[in-house]
């Protein structure tokens, strides 16, 4: 049954004592394919094997992965908001009281020109002491002077293209240029903050993705280690009968890719339902301020599939690592 | 086949374990290893599979030089053996069947091919009606000749065998040595270490005799070989 097969095999160096059978290339090709698809679900099937232990483990995960991820939503929606609030902005341009009311139509139509501008408003400063006398209750007050104290107001309204506050700030000096301008005004630095805060959160989701993220690798790391000392024997037969490095890794590889897909799915489940949990009363906190309602949703598609990704390429990574460092410990005695 | 070339192996710690051993089997032959515990017989054997590297000297395989056979190339070679163990190194977790497939499944046979030739190992070794059961649930002797349809499926030209016998009783022995000569007799060389020193002098086979670490010359029984002509390697 042996060595007479060994002639039509291929030959190297005169070795020829040592040819056994082979399968044909196309064979091994198809096979390794084969064999792919077969450790992916055997690896899934040795994980349902301890159902318990495997949620424990992929629930760390989901947790770890579950904190920047939902981080992140809640600050994109912020930076979202900000940029809602930057669309309307205005500023108010307070003329020089002895400005000529046809020198202020010009000034307006030049305005509006400007690339930077969406649209002028003039307030007549008569028309606002009008409505400031109807409407603030001062009006018999304000009877009292015998000149308007209000100036002419052109309302200036950035255009959406031209609205984050580096660009706001350029149009702002350019308008404190123009003779005819009194003062300049734009409550500008609510918005300078904010940014400024969503930039530091944006470094801290850096920092704590980084960290749990590093928390996973050494999870899922620890978890195949575990994993690897549970097959030694095995690990022993494989390598005695010829198992290749690769060969052996796999199962194992799998099944850090089925821990990473388990702990980022229990990610979305944990970050979605976090997401419900508070849009009820910040749906009703946003009431009290304006009309506009504001909700965070849930986590988009994009966000969900990154955060899927990451999750498997952790575990995947993470079952590497840990892998090309115990197996080679392991050799037959 | 196997051609052992001033091989000394020494462990860490100072223990020598082989000194200055020199034999030849050749392709087709089959002996048996001999000599009392802590003689060397089961660090020849792993110098052959490779799973320890001679200290000095050459250990020749199949024309390989295992001195320059690196880390990515040893499984290879492995498949070109069949080895067989006292304990057996059978997978509990698998069945008969699996276990014996495993070797066709590394190499990358097809599933047809696999219960094929999975089939006809069971058959030669008279396990098939088991193939479907746990090896925890087999006898010793039924382990065993698992373990052998494992090291045979692959069709080597080299089989070794440490102690194969070394948990069974006489009459099981017999079995299993049997089987080892009808694989030799197909053309598998065969190295077998025992120290069951009655069975063996009923099989009239070729003995090789280790003692602390050396070849004992006068007690090489050697029915096959001409020792006055120099040794050749086979590369």
């Amino acid at each position: 049954m042996v060595s007479n097969n060994s002639s039509t095999h291929e030959n190297t160096g005169g070795s020829v004592q040592l040819r056994q059978l082979r399968p044909s290339f196309s064979s091994r090709f198809k096979e390794f394919f084969i064999r792919h698809l077969q450790v992916f679900f055997y690896s899934l099937g040795l994980l349902s094997r301890s159902p318990f232990a495997t949620l424990m483990t992929a629930s760390a995960l989901g947790i770890a992965l579950a904190l920047p991820a939902g981080l992140y939503v809640i600050l994109d929606h912020a930076r979202q908001l900000s940029g809602d609030m930057n669309s309307i902005n205005q500023i108010s341009l307070f003329m020089k009281k002895e400005t000529a009311a046809k020198r202020i139509e010009v000034i307006q139509k030049k305005l509006e020109t400007y690339p930077e501008v969406a649209q002028v408003k003039h307030i007549n400063r008569t028309a606002a002491l009008k409505e400031f006398k109807d409407n603030s209750g001062f009006g018999n007050a304000l009877k009292a002077l015998k000149t308007n104290p209000l100036p002419d107001l052109l309302v200036v309204y950035p255009s959406l293209t031209h609205s984050d506050p580096q660009q706001i700030n350029t149009l702002l000096i350019d308008l404190k240029k123009i003779k005819e301008v009194d003062l300049v005004q734009l409550d500008i630095q609510w918005l300078q903050r904010l940014y400024a805060i969503i930039n530091i959160g944006q470094r801290g989701v850096l920092i704590i993705g980084s960290l749990l993220a590093l928390a996973v690798l050494l999870i899922i790391g620890n978890t195949i280690r575990l994993a690897i000392e549970n097959r030694r024997s095995e690990i022993v037969v494989m390598k005695l009968i010829g198992g290749t490095d690769s060969f052996i890794r796999r199962p194992f590889l799998y099944t850090g890719f089925w821990y990473g897909l388990l702990g980022s799915l229990i990610a979305v489940l944990l970050v979605n339902i976090s997401l419900i949990i508070i849009n009820d009363p910040l749906t009703h906190l946003s009431s009290l301020y304006e009309n506009n309602l504001f909700s965070l949703g849930l986590m988009g598609i994009n966000v969900s599939i990154t955060l899927l990704l990451s999750g498997c390429l952790l575990g995947l990574f993470g079952a590497r690592i840990a892998v090309g460092k115990h197996l080679k410990e392991i050799e037959p005695k | 086949m196997i051609l052992f070339d001033q091989v000394s192996k020494r462990y860490q710690g100072g223990n020598e374990a082989l000194t200055n051993v020199n034999f030849h089997l050749h392709p087709g032959e089959m002996a048996f290893l001999t000599g009392h515990s802590g003689a060397g017989k089961s660090t020849l054997l792993k110098l052959i599979a490779l799973i320890e590297r001679a200290s000095t000297g050459n250990v020749i395989v199949g024309g390989e030089n295992l001195n320059k056979v690196g880390r990515h190339t040893l499984p290879y070679l492995r498949r070109n053996m069949g080895i067989i163990f006292q304990d057996y190194q059978l997978l509990y977790d698998r069945t008969v069947f699996d276990n014996v497939a495993l070797p066709l499944i590394i190499s990358g046979f097809s599933s047809r091919e696999v219960s094929k030739r999975v089939r006809a190992a069971l058959d030669k070794v008279g396990l098939l009606r088991f193939e479907k059961k746990y090896p925890i649930t087999l006898s010793g002797g039924e382990q065993q000749r698992v373990s052998i349809a494992r090291a045979v499926v692959n069709k080597p030209a080299l089989l070794l065998a440490d102690e194969p016998t070394g948990n069974l009783d006489p009459d099981l022995s017999r079995e299993i040595m049997d089987l080892f000569m009808a694989f030799n007799q197909v053309g598998v060389t065969v190295l077998i270490a025992t120290h069951d020193i009655p069975l063996i002098n009923q099989l009239n086979k070729r003995i090789i005799q280790l003692s602390h670490g050396q070849l004992n010359p006068g007690l090489i029984n050697d029915r096959k070989t001409d020792h006055t002509k120099p040794f050749t390697a086979e590369t």
